[in-house]
């Protein structure tokens, strides 16, 4: 199985095992990754869903749309590879990826 | 999880409030025994979806749910599910379940919600006309919702409107009859009001203001045939969605003895006038720290920052519940973030128009921003959101000046 690692801002790391299709979010959701709220249900309207992804991979995530770009502007710990865990849609390719997460949401 | 103390939690209700109060518990790793009571079939999910993307058939059924039923069960939190809470019983802090089964609680959790508003007028209980509340309504009506049907849709607020939009994009024709003189015109202002309007119109939408119904006309085998206006008119319908708002479900609350007024009255920490029951979401009217008043609102907000206020009080620490209030609703292609309570403003002022590709309204009162309501344009909710949060104070000309950054404003 496929997996993705969710980091905690004090290190506690969790595994997730998934399956290619739904997102960044529904995967830490369901998978009961501490400090992903997902408070909207994936619809880019409430930024409780806020990750950092590790350098290495960024450039598997795809594009940034523009209100993507809007509401991470505003999010306390925006870092150079922030995501909006909700907007990004998890490919084969992302086996092994390593996500960080904030210490705090919106 | 082993060795659980003998202090029992139990929720009653199984919708987002609850949903979000189990995950906040799970998150805190809250060890002592929680038992859930819903009336559906269904573990907590989510409802907007049911006018949205579910309504139009683009995600799963198992999508909808807040987390995994394993996650619960993994952590012996227990679901009882397809089971009403009849009757609570404040001096031996027993519930009464519609299976005859008791529990004693040490906490109890309401967690009733909302339920939709019904029509009485003649022929109300024609077949084929609809409510849309829950999985099981979201259900009949995607089923009926088939191309070249008429649809017509009492009551033009965010429930009624995003089933129009979900609706006509199927191929169904549509009819929005709202009473009022404009769209959504308890929740925005009228600059918001004519851009939906003009945005369901254009897309083929019917839309009727100032249009108040009597009554159904009924056709074959039992079914509606038509909606029955004030004015002597008739609308031909083969399908009925009646969304006329929703009243929150205090009977539980009230039959016990609790303080209810327009809602369960709870303060800041969710805590009713019973110190072993507090009450979350939809169902409550609560102190709110933030707007002087008491409020009750429908939101997913509001649920899951309510949730999380009383998982802080049963995990012993007071944290108020002084969020913001703020909502979205999706139409089309079009985003709407709404922050804050536009009631009682003394001026609006638009940034950007709506031939733009975004644009937002602020509400201001005594030159401070209350509300912003944001078409597209995240940023300015974002930025909102700080605003009235803070209470501050801006110059109109700065918010309707495109060339200001708007994040420089805090
Ligand atoms: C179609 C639709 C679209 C929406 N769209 C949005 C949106 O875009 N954005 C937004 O912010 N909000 C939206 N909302 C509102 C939002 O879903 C509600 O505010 C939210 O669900 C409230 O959560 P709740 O848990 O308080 O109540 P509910 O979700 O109503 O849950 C209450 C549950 O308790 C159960 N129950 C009641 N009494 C008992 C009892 N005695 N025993 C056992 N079970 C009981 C009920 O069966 C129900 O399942 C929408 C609502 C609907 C219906
Ligand atoms: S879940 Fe709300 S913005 Fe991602």
């Amino acid at each position: 199985m496929a997996k993705i690692t969710f980091i905690e801002h004090n290190n506690i790391e969790h595994v997730a095992e998934f399956e290619a299709g739904t997102t960044l979010m529904q995967l830490a959701v369901t998978n009961a990754v501490p400090g992903i709220d997902g408070d909207c249900g994936g619809e880019c309207a409430c930024g409780t869903c806020h990750m950092i992804v590790d350098q290495q991979w960024f450039d598997k995530t795809g594009e940034i749309a523009d209100d993507e770009e809007q509401m991470l502007s505003m999010t306390p710990e925006r870092a150079g590879t922030s995501r909006l865990g909700c907007q990004v849609k998890i490919t084969e390719a992302m086996d092994g990826m390593r996500v960080y997460l904030p210490e705090f949401q919106m | 999880m082993a060795n659980k103390s003998q202090q029992v939690t139990v929720i009653v209700g199984g919708g987002h409030a609850a949903g979000a109060l189990l995950a906040a518990l799970l998150q805190g790793r809250y060890p002592h025994e929680v038992v859930l009571v819903g009336e559906e079939p269904h573990p907590p999910y989510q409802r907007p979806p049911l006018s949205k993307h579910y309504l139009a058939g683009e995600v799963e059924q198992e999508s909808l749910y807040l987390k995994p039923r394993s996650l619960y069960d993994n952590a012996g939190y227990q679901l009882r599910l397809g089971v009403r809470v009849e009757q609570i019983d404040r001096d031996s802090k027993t519930v009464k379940l519609s299976d005859h089964s008791m529990i004693r609680y040490d906490h109890l959790v309401l967690a009733t919600g909302s339920q939709v508003r019904r029509l009485t007028s003649p022929g109300a209980e024609l077949k084929g006309i609809y409510y849309l509340h829950d999985i099981a309504d979201a259900d009949a009506l995607r089923e009926a919702l088939v191309p070249g049907k008429r649809l017509v849709i009492v009551g033009g607020g965010f429930v009624g409107l995003e089933v129009a939009a979900s609706a006509v994009k199927k191929g169904v024709s549509v009819t929005v009859l709202e009473a009022a003189e404009r769209l959504m015109q308890r929740v925005t202002g009228p600059e918001m009001s004519a851009f939906f309007c003009a945005r369901h119109r254009d897309a083929g939408v019917e839309v009727r203001l100032d249009t108040g119904v009597t009554g159904f006309e009924t056709g074959d085998h039992g079914r509606v045939a038509g909606v029955r206006l004030a004015n002597g008119d008739t609308v031909p319908a083969d399908i009925v969605l009646v969304s006329i708002g929703v009243i929150p479900d205090t009977a539980l609350a009230e039959a016990a003895g609790l303080a209810c007024d327009g809602g369960i009255l709870v303060d800041e920490f969710t805590r009713t006038d019973d110190p072993a029951i507090l009450a979350i979401g939809d169902c409550t009217r609560h102190r709110n720290l933030f707007f002087e008043d008491r409020l009750r609102l429908e939101s997913v907000a509001n649920a899951v920052d309510q949730a999380r206020t009383a998982a802080a009080i049963l995990m012993g620490e007071d944290k108020p519940y002084d969020s913001v209030p703020w909502f979205w609703s999706n139409q089309y292609d079009i985003r709407l973030q709404m922050v804050g309570l536009s009631q009682g403003h003394d001026q609006r002022v638009m940034r950007g128009s709506p031939a733009d590709k975004g644009f937002a309204v602020f509400y201001l009162r005594d030159g401070r921003v209350i509300a912003v309501d944001a078409v597209n344009l995240p940023i300015a909710f974002m930025v909102g959101k700080q605003l009235v949060q803070r209470r501050q104070a801006v110059s109109p000309d700065v918010l309707s000046d495109p060339h200001t950054d708007l994040k420089s404003l805090l």
